[in-house]
């Protein structure tokens, strides 16, 4: 048996695939490619499959991971091709290998944050995005896994934020933490929304670009 | 992607349903096109996807050079609103071009419940409702389906209809359309040649008149139009095409997994089923070639669960021969096989050990009506030994749950067939207490009941349906006699089934009352979400229509039916004979004893 670990693109079409829809798909996908997942143990097996960071429905994403267990012994070599062959439009994997370290290794996350304004970006607005994120305290509101909404303060979750603009959009490449917890790049949008009202934007897209480690450095 | 649909999806329940983009999505280059067709199901992705037929028709159609047929399904309810509210036309899932610009709108129409679906998605695509509105030969409006047995009630917004099996006529529907493209026909010439393929059925060529007392007075044919039009059947399934290589969709659907069609038809002749009456006559798929489509399906899908699906699939004579042969994939691809559809006659514990491995769940079977007296009369020919016996083996082999199905107000029903339902749940209780081989596990008793509604093309196509007020009798009678607290009794108080009643027997008259519902806001009609009974009578009202005439009425024999023009091969005396033998209480029976002479094998010979 071999531990592996799947780099993939999630765009387009498939950023509407829910986390265990996709969990799903994988699995069809890897029989048709021929790769046979390792099962668990239990009373009912299971393919052993995870995503190392789920994305949000609707997000696209460069660098998403997927960690998998096979039956055979091997590298990886050519399963992200004979993947590519099958998988929906949207889904593309870019590498399979044994991977060098643990999920938990992995600490931010890079994203591109598009704010559409349909009426052009107000006047000031960069300048009062910035001074907004370099506060202390930016509390925002956010729903749990049980559905109740509860308090999120997103200053000490943003590692770098940088904020530019082009026409009727305004667009930050942002460094936030990945997981325990974690920063959905999305709650930057909230943020604006609640404390600058006026500046909340018609559209917010999110675009995963990079994973790094506690150093910074590229995590795969 | 469409900036304005990017903007809608994040508001919406399962948005993955309206994106496409799944494996095996059929995209082709718009200039090598020259017909395009929207295929569209008036229902919600997840049950069209479901449709084994979608899946044939879409790869059939996509296997016409020059033809690219899309997908396209009713959205639900919070989708339409932002459709609607961003002003946005329906659009196909492969292209995202809105439906109303193509060539053929094509519905697959399963149950009469989503009709006013239909109408809904024309009113989103933008396309007129009426055929008659539509004067142009493009878009034309085309359907096909079980409904359509009876399609008289939406006739009047339908361009052409296709009767019976799809996969060889459509290919003639496309060709003779692209002709008339090609030609500069009108849309009348173009009817008026199309009427002349078998199996195609055009409305508009038929003048209904009626009498004072609203029963049919003739249906006349015009322009040339034949005055029977007969259903079309694939005669040699071995040569019919099948999806082996199909959508994989990448959202979670009703039947997730590969349907492998082993045989149409049924050999059983149940009174009350219209599918066992319209789908003769029996013709199986060759043992060797389910098995190939099997391995070629779960290799190209990742599937691994499969149906082995049919009307009545314990009566497919090599089933174990199958099973054998399908081991070593179960095996080797962890697939699962499931068989729904078995009868408790011949249902072989054996077989259903080797499928299930393990995983002993529960057995559904379904009897229909309490006592031998009824189901003689439906002609079920299953006898309470028969399903204790499986009952038996069941629980000796481990399981501990068991469904019934049954019927309320099957024609000749009398209290005492009502109360003896719960009498077989008593009986099924006590051979679970005599076989069980673990007691400690419990035993766990599902009686449903469920409205009967007659159809069109049956022997009970002259019998009113039970009225509301009899039917909620009935059940409570029934519900004072369960009273073991190890059976759970289910019914439904569904005015749906009532609607259904009117609708599957209607004339054209109803096209004014699906009309006005639709405008009135009727749409995925099929929920329960969605349909609302005092909508219905409103619209009937207004149209001073009565529904219990459709519903409950009884039918005199001659009477001109409104399907009476429509040839499914089973003969009109032959459905009558069979509605005699009902209240004689004689059965008939199975094709593979004795051939009864319905007259199904005009199109070839039966294969049982």
């Amino acid at each position: 048996m071999s531990k592996l670990r799947l780099l993939f693109i999630k765009e387009n079409q498939a950023s509407y695939i829910s986390h265990l829809d996709l969990m799903r798909t994988f699995q069809r996908a890897f029989l048709r490619a021929g790769v046979t997942l390792r099962h668990s143990q239990g009373f009912h097996p299971h393919p052993l499959l995870s995503v190392v960071l789920p994305l949000p429905v609707g997000q696209s994403s460069e660098c998403e991971l997927l960690d998998f267990e096979t039956e055979r012994d091997f590298g990886g070599a050519d399963v992200a091709e004979r993947l590519n062959a099958g998988l929906p439009a949207g889904l593309r994997a870019r590498a399979c290998y044994p991977p060098e370290r643990s999920a938990r290794a992995l600490a931010f996350v890079r994203a591109r944050v598009e704010l559409d304004y349909d009426g052009g970006v107000p006047a000031g607005t960069l300048d009062a995005l910035r001074e907004l994120f370099s506060r202390g305290e930016v509390p925002v509101e956010k729903r749990t896994k049980h559905k109740e909404l509860t308090e999120l303060n997103v200053a000490p979750l943003i590692r770098r934020l940088d904020w530019c603009e082009a026409k009727s959009l305004v667009t930050a490449d942002a460094v936030v933490a990945a997981q325990d917890p974690g920063l959905n790049p999305a709650l930057l949008g909230s943020a604006i929304a609640r404390h600058l009202p006026d500046l909340a934007p018609d559209f917010l897209r999110v675009r995963r670009l990079e994973l790094y480690d506690a150093e910074g450095k590229t995590f795969r | 992607m469409d900036r304005r649909l990017e903007r809608i999806l994040p508001r919406v329940q399962k948005p993955a349903r309206y994106v496409g983009g799944e494996y095996n999505a059929v995209m082709k280059d718009l200039s090598r096109v020259d017909t395009r067709v929207a295929f569209c199901f008036p229902d919600t992705y997840e049950i069209g996807m479901s449709n084994l037929g979608m899946r044939i028709l879409y790869g059939v159609m996509n296997g016409m050079d020059g033809v690219w047929c899309e997908r396209c399904f009713h959205p639900w309810g919070d989708m339409e609103a932002e459709l609607r509210k961003a002003g946005m036309p329906l659009c196909a899932l492969e292209s995202g071009d809105p439906i109303g610009t193509f060539d053929l709108i094509a519905f697959s129409v399963g149950y009469e419940m989503a009709f006013p679906a239909l109408l809904n998605m024309l009113d989103l695509a933008g396309v007129p409702l009426r055929s008659a509105d539509r004067s142009g030969l493009t878009p034309l409006v085309i359907a096909g389906g079980t409904a359509m047995y009876n399609c008289e009630p939406i006739a009047d917004f339908l361009d052409l209809v296709l009767l019976g099996e799809g996969e060889e006529q459509i290919v003639e529907v496309v060709e003779l359309y692209r002709q008339a493209k090609r030609e500069g026909w009108d849309k009348h010439t173009f009817l008026c040649k199309a009427c002349h393929l078998d199996g195609v059925y055009v409305p508009s060529l038929y003048d209904v008149s009626y009498h004072d007392d609203g029963t049919v007075r003739a249906i006349v044919p015009k322009d040339g139009a034949p005055a029977r039009v007969r259903k079309r059947v694939v005669t040699d399934m071995d040569k019919a095409y099948y999806p082996a290589k199909t959508i994989v969709p990448s959202t979670e659907i009703v039947q997730d997994r590969i349907t492998l069609e082993l045989f149409r038809g049924c050999i059983r002749g149940c009174r009350f089923c219209q599918a066992g009456y319209v789908y003769r006559p029996v013709r199986s798929r060759s043992e060797e070639l389910c098995a190939r489509y099997a391995r070629e399906a779960v290799e190209d899908s990742g599937y691994q669960e499969m149906t082995l699906s049919s009307l009545s699939t314990s009566d497919y004579r090599p089933l174990v021969e199958l099973c054998d042969d399908l081991e070593p994939l179960c095996e080797r691809e962890h697939l699962n096989l499931s068989l729904p559809s078995l009868r408790a006659d011949n249902f072989s514990m054996a077989l259903m050990e080797r499928l299930q491995k393990g995983r002993k769940t529960g057995l559904t079977f379904a009897p229909e009506a309490g006592t031998q007296r009824l189901r003689d009369a439906i002609n079920k020919n299953l006898t309470e030994d028969d399903l204790l016996g499986s009952c038996r083996r069941a629980f000796a082999g481990g399981y501990s749950a068991v469904k019934l199905y049954f019927m309320l107000g099957l024609p000749t029903e009398t209290d005492e067939d009502v109360a003896a339902i719960a009498d077989v749940a008593a009986h099924v209780m006590h051979a679970w207490r005599e076989s069980a081989s673990n007691k400690n596990r419990g035993i766990r008793i599902t009686v449903s009941t469920s409205w009967f509604v007659p159809k069109a093309h049956t022997a009970f196509q002259w019998e009113p349906q039970i009225s509301i007020e009899e039917y909620e009798r009935r059940v409570a009678l029934l519900r004072e006699r369960m009273n073991t607290k190890t059976v759970t009794y289910n019914w439904h108080p569904s005015p749906t089934s009532f609607m259904e009643a009117v609708l599957s027997r209607g004339d054209r008259r109803l096209c004014k009352v699906l009309s006005l519902v639709h405008e009135k806001g009727a749409t995925l009609d099929a929920w329960e979400d969605y349909f609302s009974l005092p909508r219905w009578l409103e619209a009937f009202g207004e149209c001073g229509l009565d529904p219990h005439f459709y519903a409950n009425r009884v039918r005199e024999h001659g009477e001109v039916l409104p399907w009476s023009h429509i040839d499914v091969g089973v003969t009109d005396s032959f459905l009558w004979r069979e509605h005699e033998r009902a209240y004689e209480g004689v059965t008939t029976p199975d094709c593979r004893t004795q051939c009864s002479g319905c007259g199904a094998n005009c199109f070839c010979p039966c294969d049982h």
